[in-house]
């Protein structure tokens, strides 16, 4: 029997197989950051340990830091003592660190794509679950805590029981104006936050094989939002060409070695999926959340939902729950919900491509009195890439901050965080309670629908500005 | 870690799905760079009710938490597994886990404990109704027991062993070090360093 992407990547790397025991599975790439790492380091240090492989480990300062005024010390006393924590750490044990300033910062599941790290066929982890991101190239990325952290770093290799595959096929064309990450939001208010629990997602079908690999990054970062820790899309044409030429591409021989490699990947015909979710691309427009987890998102032409449209108890108390931290009423047009905020960031839609969708719709446009607005490139580079490209201008003379490169208000770690009750359309992953500062109201769009609420002041789709006279 | 056969204490009804790991312990507290001291981030927000279940009188020195399904999504940080157990909690019943939260879970000796969904309701009305009555979670058995109402319940069983013997994962791994340096000899030239 044919197998899938996933378990080919998986089979190529375990290390060893004992009956009774998870799989002892090797790991081609660690990334880490300030946060998930110090009680890691301590354990190493504690037990006497190496770090095993320096040259398979990388880091970097994201979560924690200011994205202002970056050339002057941190002002949060306990955010810069973890940053200097990373710094001593990766001095004292030989991992290299992009500091902040460095041109190779920011956000780690935006640095390791852009300069060639992330590649196909590998295992990446990270202290982070959105290391699924990774999966756009058909490498099996995945989440892990701090104790993993320290495995991985001891020993270079992660005790993990095979997880389940689903297939998520996405059929037909995309319709002009809907997104990747309308259709990740969509694919979530479909199976749930819980439906990718002991499954790696396959994302296949039409609609993904058209993505650009910025958008093949958005669909599988967020595959955790589902439940799931890893998701991932076959590499083709588009992720080869994404990757040659990159600092850390194979060269030479290297690079037709590896493609060759990276070409027999693909599922096979005869492979069999534990489930399979077929979806219409054709039938969707551009998605939002409404409530406080990712799974609560209705396509923003429609109304908020009421705790009766739901038959399943906990499925009615979770609404009537949500509808009260994020103070909506039941049946009230999504299109009329007014915003306060729009952050435009993350690792879900802080690359260039988005950047580049927020800024066409933003120029020559001004954004709605009182409306706050926030563009956070999710690295040094996207930064100077935006920046040669006049993008930052476009957003200034609309009326937005622009930032420097951090994770930011996706999780409020820094200063940027919403006040109580402030209410933010943000492109980021998640709409818990408080995420993104203590009763914060989050709801979750794409940088298009981003741009156009920061416009009109109530969340929007850039078809809502036809005609509109700003 | 200490190991882990069978533990009994009072526990504590969390009525509500999807708990991510946020609600269990914000951002906000994941700047410390120690290993210990999170109970006070836990729930954080949720504590500032003074109804919420871990501020109400009856339900003080509980070590067993009944939640709903999806218990632990979201973001992958261990410290709601260290603010959980901090706080004094030794198992937590729910009829879902997050992966990662449950891991990460295994990997510090706090047992996640699955049973269905009729078994929660169970537990939550037993507990509601006398929130004294001690739970016992007998993880060489696999049942719990309280008042009378017994349940099995699933938990993956290289965890259990390893719960049991109280045993170091990255001890385990390091016996088997002459297998990773074999594989690392076959490891392709093309894979990408960082150096």
């Amino acid at each position: 029997m044919g197998r899938t992407l996933a378990q080919k990547v998986w089979d190529d790397h375990v290390v060893r197989r004992a009956e009774g025991e998870p799989d002892l599975l090797y790991i081609d790439l660690h990334l880490t950051h300030e946060v998930t790492s110090p009680q890691a380091f301590d354990g190493l240090r504690a037990a006497g340990r190496p770090v095993r492989r320096k040259d398979l480990t990388i880091a970097t300062e994201d979560h924690n830091v200011p994205t202002t005024d970056i050339d002057k010390p941190i002002v949060d006393p306990i955010s810069r003592a973890q940053i200097d924590a990373l710094r001593i750490n990766t001095k004292e044990f030989g991992i290299e660190n992009y500091e902040l300033g460095n041109k190779e910062q920011g956000i780690v599941h935006i640095i390791a794509p852009q300069s060639g790290l992330t590649q196909p066929g590998m295992t990446i982890v990270c202290g982070d679950s959105h290391t699924s991101t990774h999966g756009a190239f058909g490498s099996i990325g995945m989440g892990i805590g701090t104790s993993e952290v320290e495995h991985v770093l001891a020993t270079q290799t992660l005790p993990l029981k095979p997880f389940k595959t689903m297939a998520i096929t996405v059929n037909g064309k995309l319709p002009a104006g809907v997104t990747s990450k309308d259709l990740i939001l969509a694919i979530i208010a479909e199976i749930g936050t819980g439906g990718g629990q002991g499954y790696i997602l396959e994302y296949r079908g039409e609609a993904i094989r058209a993505l650009s690999m910025e958008g093949r990054m958005t669909m599988c970062n967020m595959s955790i939002e589902a439940g799931a820790r890893a998701g991932m899309i076959a590499p083709d044409e588009t992720t080869f060409e994404y990757v040659k030429g990159r600092e850390h591409a194979p060269k030479g021989a290297d690079w037709d070695a590896a493609v060759a490699y990276w070409k027999t990947l693909p599922t096979d015909d005869d492979a069999v999926f534990d489930r399979e979710v077929i979806i219409d691309a054709t039938k969707l427009s551009p998605f939002v959340t409404w409530g406080t987890n990712p799974g609560q998102g209705a396509p923003l032409s429609a109304n908020v939902p009421s705790p009766d449209d739901f038959t399943d108890e906990v499925d009615k108390k979770a609404t009537e729950k949500a509808l009260e931290y994020m103070d909506l009423k039941a049946g009230m047009p999504i299109r009329d919900i007014k915003i306060d905020t729009v952050f435009i960031g993350s690792c879900t839609n802080g690359r260039i491509e988005d950047l580049r969708a927020a800024a066409d719709i933003l120029k020559g446009k001004k954004i709605a009195d009182g409306m706050r607005m926030m563009v956070v490139p999710g690295s040094v580079r996207v930064r100077l890439e935006a920046m040669a490209e006049g993008l930052d201008k476009v957003f200034l003379e609309a009326g937005a901050e622009w930032r420097e490169a951090g994770c930011s208000m996706c999780l409020g770690m820094n200063p940027d965080k919403l006040t109580p009750g402030e209410r933010s359309a943000s492109t980021s992953n998640r709409n818990f309670e408080g995420r993104q500062g203590p009763g914060g109201r989050t709801h979750l769009v794409s940088p298009a629908v981003a741009a156009a609420t920061a416009i009109r002041g109530t969340l929007s789709s850039p078809a809502d500005l036809v005609g509109s006279s700003n | 870690m200490d190991k882990f056969t069978v533990h009994t204490g009072t526990a504590a009804p969390l009525r509500e799905s999807n708990v991510d790991t946020d609600q269990i312990i914000p951002a906000e507290y994941l700047k410390r760079i120690t290993r210990h001291g999170f109970e006070d981030g836990l729930f954080n927000s949720w504590r500032k009710d003074a109804n919420f279940v871990l501020n109400r009188p009856a339900y003080q020195g509980v070590s067993v938490l009944v939640a709903g399904p999806d218990f632990g999504t979201g973001s992958s940080r261990e410290h709601a597994v260290w603010a959980l157990m901090d706080y004094g909690f030794k198992v937590v019943i729910s009829s879902r886990f997050a992966d990662i939260f449950r891991g990460n879970s295994g990997k510090q000796g706090l047992l996640t404990a699955v049973v269905e969904q009729s078994a929660v309701e169970q537990l939550w009305k037993i507990i509601e109704e006398e929130p004294s009555t001690p739970v016992t979670v007998d993880l060489d058995a696999q049942v719990i027991t309280a008042a009378g109402f017994t349940t099995k319940f699933e938990v993956d069983s290289y965890v259990r062993w390893r719960l049991m013997e109280g045993l170091d994962d990255i001890g385990l791994t390091l016996k088997h070090v002459d297998e990773i340096t074999a594989f690392e000899a076959k490891r392709p030239s093309f894979k990408p360093t960082t150096i």
